[in-house]
């Protein structure tokens, strides 16, 4: 049996997209399991007693390292911020090429902690910068100093020591362009390095916390149990500035997409499902259900969507146990279609990421895939005629071409790249200064306006002469011929309108970092949590790859 | 040292702060980026075209002929160089393109390049007395690398090479012979049972 791909018309919609939960595909769970035979170090940790200095910790496998330079520094309550606005942090890291030299740490002292106004080198290949969760880390330190573990409840309901406040990487503020590290085979999925940096800051805030301790009360205290560790993960607080992330890289959005559609198509198209992979998918369903309980959030927006997804859930486990059969053929096909029929769009991604759980041999293959070589899809065929272009709009923008631009609220918002802080914005245009230098991200509208463009030409004519008096539609006329290529390249919504929800955008790059318990707090930012019962750092070599459903929180 | 992404990103947003589209803009970060990558002086031309451009005013060449000269002012090399490069596959029949005062010809450069890879054809720039030999935007070579800003190009010259070896027949003989060396001279058994396929190909 053939089963079709989704249509991108749907699946493209931002609240399709604002749906998706991480899954096998996720960049921290296939950056550990590439990563899971590596050798793994502490080089050095030079902290005084209040856990201030530098730490270095590192990934080796034959002649290749990968060193994770930490400074922690002391800073006053009043001036720990989770804002971009901020200018200092608890602590700030840097994930260096190779095993640095004393000249590169005392370089990278001088800079790292300044983050964005600092200076990098093509040495290292990303930067972030974490704040702790103040709460959290003393009590651990008060318990531990005084020989106690802390209390699991406090630490359930947060689920971090620090949260970073930004991971940048590819040549941000000189670090190293993508080209130089892209060959890598251990490099080959999307975001590795970031995920690296988060997953070995995690393992520095244990051994701060541990350290901090252990000095307080040197005769009495014990280290965190790493049962409870292994419980904790590092959280993040994402804005804006990700959002545009995903319009600027339409191969990499559709690759990253595309590759979570075959996995569900090839799951789907599976005649006789063996009864260990049933198993295995029902027992990762039922023990999921812990994350989604202990999921906490103020936001009425989360809140309501969680419920629902519950809700359906337990539908659906209840409709599995009851009514289904799973020696049936084409099982996970006829479970789509259930969903499908009884479901909302939260509880249908969810376990279409669970139905991944079961299949490494068809996951594996698609994660090797996720990257672009976006360089290739630049340039314009500009012997193609209107008439094709035409064509490929109505084919794949056609909820888009039904939007009418001229109702104020369709073109309510603008988006610009702030001055201060050179970071993405989005603002209301009838009440805000500042759409004359709108980013190039109000795809649907210049979309609706390219079509309009064209029916004043003739079918025969080609792009070339288009282009030639049309110069401000040439970015979309790019996109129009990427789209043709790459089906799920495109936002299939309009980026500007007044009920647009910006978490949206963030939740569909977060879930494929493999982030857990989006927490909005506004429409504009929200927290996260990654590697949250992910292994430690010595038990990578043997770990439960479903690790992500055996967490006690 | 300025990262190739750094230098991509600033060259975008400068060129559309200079009064050029978002597209252009697009287009203009990666030829810098692609200057830069080369060794040859992107950023410091592009800093001084918007600089000049800001007192001076430039020809838009929107129509690519062979001979293309201005009418009063120099030709805007980002203008002219993007409409070459969209228009490259009807110009191809022409055996050279000629311009006549293009202003900051280095960053004409790189949509020569670029269409370069688009036709599948080496083409060998001249400006005044520097070549420039693109070879499918792999690589360029040149008899003038030196670091420094050309506000004009007064006589630029394109020309299509075409798609032949750059050595004779004996030559390739020659090495071919040699080549040869590294066969196995076939038996007749070798014959029967090498190729792993029956003596009969066509049944």
């Amino acid at each position: 049996m053939k089963v079709e791909l989704r249509d991108p018309n749907i699946i493209m919609k931002l609240s399709r997209l604002g749906s998706f939960h991480q899954s096998k595909l996720s960049f921290l769970r296939s950056f550990l399991k590439e990563f899971k035979d590596w050798e793994y170090k502490k080089d050095l940790f030079n902290l005084d007693e209040f856990g201030y200095g530098e730490a270095i910790y590192s990934f080796k496998k034959n002649n290749r390292v990968y060193s994770l330079i930490c400074f922690a520094n002391k800073l006053n309550e009043n001036e720990r911020s989770d804002r971009v606005i901020a200018t200092k942090w608890d602590a700030a890291f840097t994930l260096h090429d190779g095993v640095p030299t004393k000249k590169d740490i005392e370089r990278l002292k001088n800079e790292v902690p300044k983050q964005e106004i600092g200076r990098l080198s093509y040495k290292e290949l990303t930067l972030s910068r974490a704040n702790k969760s103040v709460r959290v880390f003393n009590h651990v330190v008060e318990s531990l100093s005084k020989g106690i573990q802390p209390d699991i409840n406090l630490l359930s309901k947060v689920g971090y020591l620090y949260r970073t406040t930004a991971v940048y990487g590819s040549g941000k503020f000189g670090l190293a362009d993508r080209f130089r590290i892209k060959n890598r085979k251990e490099i080959y999925g999307p975001f590795r390095l970031e995920m690296m940096l988060v997953y070995l800051v995690r393992q520095f805030t244990f051994d701060q916390v541990n350290h901090v301790a252990k000095n307080k009360n040197p005769q009495k205290a014990v280290n965190l149990d790493p049962e409870i560790c292994k419980n904790l993960g590092i959280g993040n607080s994402t804005g804006l500035g990700m959002a545009p992330f995903i319009v600027n890289h339409p191969t990499l959005l559709n690759n990253w997409v595309y590759a979570r559609e075959m996995a569900l198509k090839n799951i789907r198209e599976i005649k006789n499902i063996k009864a260990a992979h049933y198993d295995l998918f029902k027992s990762c369903l039922k023990k999921s259900i812990k994350n989604i309980t202990s999921w906490n959030t103020e936001s009425e927006y989360q809140q309501k969507k969680i419920k629902s997804l519950l809700k359906d859930l337990n539908i659906f486990i209840g409709f599995l146990e009851k009514e289904f059969d799973f020696s049936k053929k084409y099982a996970f096909n006829e479970i789509y279609l259930w969903l499908e029929k009884n479901s909302e769009v939260e509880c249908i991604e969810y376990v279409v990421s669970m139905m991944m759980e079961p299949y490494d041999d068809i996951i594996a293959p698609l994660i090797n895939k996720m990257s672009s070589e976006e360089e290739k899809y630049f340039n314009i065929p500009t012997d193609r005629t209107v008439s094709q272009l035409r064509i490929i709009l109505e084919d794949r923008y056609s909820k888009i071409l039904n939007i009418d631009f001229s109702k104020k609220e369709n073109n309510q918002n603008f988006w610009f790249i702030s001055k201060n802080k050179e970071e993405p914005r989005l603002a209301d245009r009838f009440e805000e200064n500042g759409s004359d230098l709108e980013q190039p991200l109000a795809i649907a509208r210049d979309i609706k306006k390219l079509y309009e463009t064209l029916s004043l030409y003739k079918n025969s004519s080609t792009i070339d002469k288009f282009l030639a008096k049309n110069s401000d539609l040439r970015h979309v006329v790019r996109r129009a011929f990427i789209i043709e290529k790459f089906p799920y390249s495109e936002i299939q919504d309009n980026t500007i309108g007044k009920s647009i929800m910006p978490i949206d955008m963030l939740r569909l790059k977060l879930s494929f970092f493999g982030a857990l318990k989006f927490d909005p707090r506004s429409d504009k930012w929200l927290r996260i949590c990654m590697f949250q019962g992910a292994p430690l750092p010595e038990q990578l070599k043997n770990y439960d790859d479903h690790w992500v459903y055996n967490s006690l929180n | 040292m300025k990262s190739l992404s750094e230098i991509e990103t600033v060259s975008k947003r400068s060129t559309k702060a200079a009064g050029f589209s978002w597209g252009i803009a697009e287009e203009v970060g990666k030829n810098t980026r692609m200057l830069e990558t080369f060794g040859l002086s992107g950023i410091k031309n592009l800093n001084y075209y918007f600089q000049i451009r800001n007192n001076k005013k430039f020809e838009k060449l929107n129509l690519v002929s062979n001979e293309n000269k201005k009418t009063k002012l120099e030709f805007c090399p980002i203008i002219a160089g993007l409409s070459f490069l969209d228009q490259v596959r009807s110009l191809e029949s022409f055996k050279e393109i000629s311009f006549e005062n293009i202003g900051y010809p280095i960053l004409f450069l790189p949509f020569i390049s670029r269409a370069s890879e688009v036709i599948g054809k080496k083409l060998e720039l001249k400006i005044d007395n520097r070549i420039f030999l693109l070879n499918y935007n792999n690589s360029i070579y040149s008899n003038s690398l030196n670091n420094g800003i050309v506000s004009i190009g007064n006589t630029v010259k394109i020309t299509f090479q075409e798609n032949k070896d750059s050595f004779d027949e004996n030559e390739w003989n020659d090495l071919y012979k040699l080549s040869e060396n590294t066969f196995v001279e076939e038996t007749d058994s070798l014959k029967q049972a090498g190729a792993g396929a029956g003596l009969t190909d066509n049944d």
